[in-house]
């Protein structure tokens, strides 16, 4: 994973550890040493998803890796209004950040731990995806599409039984 | 019948291409894309897509017109315009000329999402209805012939098909499997049916008798002809002559059936008018006409006059899955004309109906079921009312062994299972028929 932007050491060294369980893969957290001003769109005021999303699998990135940036930036795809995350299918990267997920985004209280449960159910959302799991509809699983944090807050941070199988199987065959 | 959605994205910006192909390949659809709408139309000539999400501004060509276009390379696709200017007008355009809808860019997540899996419900339903529609047969007057084994449902299907044309049909399958219910469906889905079916037994008439049965006769033709006669096929006229048993007819008939098909006249015996008639033949037959054709006694010449369609009639040992069916629909049928309650079928009994062969297809199985009405209790259909337990042999693909076991069984319970009695009928001694009810561990039962 590497990370952009002031996040807390215990904050990272903790989501480690859950993407450690979730994906039974050791994890390494490292600094993202880039500067994104590039890709930041004026008009909109937010961040290129899908650049920045290109310069993480670039500079990052290898064969056997995965490799998440954790940004703190307000992400958009040109399609959409603003995003949680984004990865490549059956690729190497991912992105996610933590602006969208923060309770004062929506003018309510700070919540440190809601906002690392929230961030921790998208990162490993979008690895899930680099790991070719699609979107799933069963309520609980963490690869249930969310479009707003309400729908995050209701899903786990777990896998169904079926994209939990599916997962084993992708990982067996690495 | 597929299951993945497929969808072709076509715009020319790479940034949209490549979210838009994220967002759905993400959520498990089949996605391709094009970047502008020449190399759309090639990918839509060359696959098949179910969903066209096309943006409505690109150079060279526009989405309304692409839509167009689409529609006439594969008019059955969903196409979705893609506008980055909320205008009504093009909307309107584009939903005028048939387009599922239009989102404008920037989409809300939540609004993109429904709109696709609206589109992808109407595809399930869509396909769903056209798998149904190849299950359902919409024939009329059908009511007699009962099935929905996937081989009913070919000759259904088949019976659909060639009824609005007017070619000649032979209808093959054993005796019993309802041939001439299958000329009536033909004819009742025919613009014929206003007219007559005329229905000749071909086997039940002597050559002299069919002869003066299809062309009529004039008065004093013959001995006993005492008056003018239509013949069947001047009946036949405007409508469908069924022709059953054809093989069993002679070489002079079948000479004189060849000249009336290929002339559609004829004249009466003993008359010299040619008469004139429109009609359909449809043929029926249990014998192998082909093979007959081999061996010399069918002419070839109207063999393929005839054999213009062939429809062959599955035997009911072929199509078991049809055979509760068919019970319920006979014991309906016999218990009203019966005027008596309506009954059931013990399930020991339907087992064993199922199980059996039936040499003499639904005929006999219609037989049995009217027989077990009159000699059964008024209840329900039992085991002892089928006249089933004789053929333990010649239906069985048992083994000798188990032959062996049925058959003793079957002798004991006739007598009670009096070993002294049973012995004697088995023609065995007492001490080997001891023995082999141990061997078989047979008992008798409660």
């Amino acid at each position: 994973m590497v990370a952009h932007g002031r996040f807390e050491n215990k904050f990272l060294e903790r989501l480690s550890n859950d993407v450690n369980v979730a994906f039974n893969t050791p994890v390494t957290v490292a600094q993202f040493h880039h500067d994104i001003a590039l890709y930041f769109d004026p008009a909109r005021k937010q961040y290129d998803a899908n650049r920045i999303l290109k310069l993480v699998h670039a500079e990052y990135s290898s064969q056997n890796i995965k490799t998440m940036g954790l940004f703190q930036v307000d992400l958009f795809i040109p399609i959409l209004t603003y995003i949680f995350g984004q990865a490549e299918y059956k690729g190497n990267a991912g992105i996610a950040s933590v602006f969208r997920l923060r309770n004062e985004q929506y003018g309510m209280q700070g919540n440190e731990r809601l906002l690392y449960e929230r961030f921790r159910k998208v990162v490993i959302h979008e690895l899930g995806h680099t790991f070719g799991l699609i979107h799933c509809h069963v309520p609980i699983c963490v690869m249930r599409p969310g479009t707003y944090v309400e729908d995050i807050d209701q899903k786990k941070h777990l896998f169904c039984n079926k994209c939990s199988n599916e997962l084993d199987l992708e990982l067996v065959k690495r | 019948m597929k299951t993945t959605i497929s969808m072709l994205i076509v715009d020319d910006e790479d940034s949209v291409r490549d979210s838009l192909y994220n967002w759905f390949i993400e959520d498990g659809y089949e996605v391709d894309c094009a970047a502008n709408a020449k190399e759309a139309l090639t990918k839509i000539e060359s696959s098949r897509f179910d969903i066209i999400l096309a943006d409505i501004k690109m150079p060279g060509m526009d989405g309304l017109e692409m839509h167009r276009r689409i529609k006439a390379l594969n008019s059955s696709a969903i196409v979705i315009i893609m506008t980055a200017f909320a205008s009504v007008e093009t909307a309107v355009q584009a939903l005028k000329d048939g387009a599922f809808d239009y989102i404008t860019k920037p989409f809300d997540p939540d609004d993109l999402s429904h709109l696709i899996r609206n589109a992808a419900k109407q595809i399930s339903l869509k396909n769903e209805n056209e798998a149904l529609k190849n299950k359902i047969v919409t024939l009329e007057n059908i009511e007699d012939i009962v099935g929905n084994s996937e081989e009913m449902i070919r000759v259904l299907k088949e019976v659909e098909n060639v009824a609005p044309t007017n070619s000649s049909v032979i209808i093959t399958g054993e005796s019993g499997t309802g041939k001439e219910l299958i000329a009536r469906a033909i004819h009742s889905n025919s613009p014929r049916k206003f007219f007559p079916l005329v229905t000749v037994h071909c086997g039940a008439l002597s050559e002299d008798l069919l002869e003066s049965e299809l062309f009529g006769h004039e008065k004093g033709a013959f001995t006993g002809a005492m008056f003018n006669r239509k013949g069947r096929f001047e009946m036949a006229d405007g409508g469908t002559i069924f022709l059953d048993e054809i093989a069993t007819i002679s070489m002079k008939m079948q000479i004189e059936l060849l000249r009336v098909l290929e002339t559609r006249s004829f004249t009466r015996v003993g008359g010299n008018k040619e008469i004139r008639s429109d009609f359909r033949i449809i043929c029926a037959t249990n014998k192998d006409l082909k093979k007959m054709v081999a061996e010399g006694t069918f002419r070839e010449d109207l063999y393929y006059r005839l054999n213009v369609v062939n429809i062959s009639i599955p035997p009911l040992r072929d199509r078991k899955e049809d055979i509760p069916m068919l019970v319920n629909y006979f014991m309906k049928k016999y218990c009203t004309s019966m005027s008596r309650d309506l009954i059931n079928i013990d399930p020991a009994a339907m087992r064993r109906i199922v199980e059996y062969n039936f040499p003499g297809n639904v005929r006999e199985l219609e037989n049995m079921i009217e027989r077990a009405i009159v000699v059964g209790n008024g209840k329900e259909i039992r085991l002892k009312d089928l006249p089933l337990e004789k053929d333990i042999i010649s239906d069985s693909n048992d083994s000798l062994n188990e032959l062996e076991k049925k058959y003793i069984f079957q002798t004991l319970n006739k007598y009670n299972w009096n070993i002294s009695r049973t012995a004697k009928a088995l023609r065995i001694d007492r001490v080997t028929l001891y023995n082999k009810i141990k061997k078989h561990d047979l008992s008798q039962p409660k």
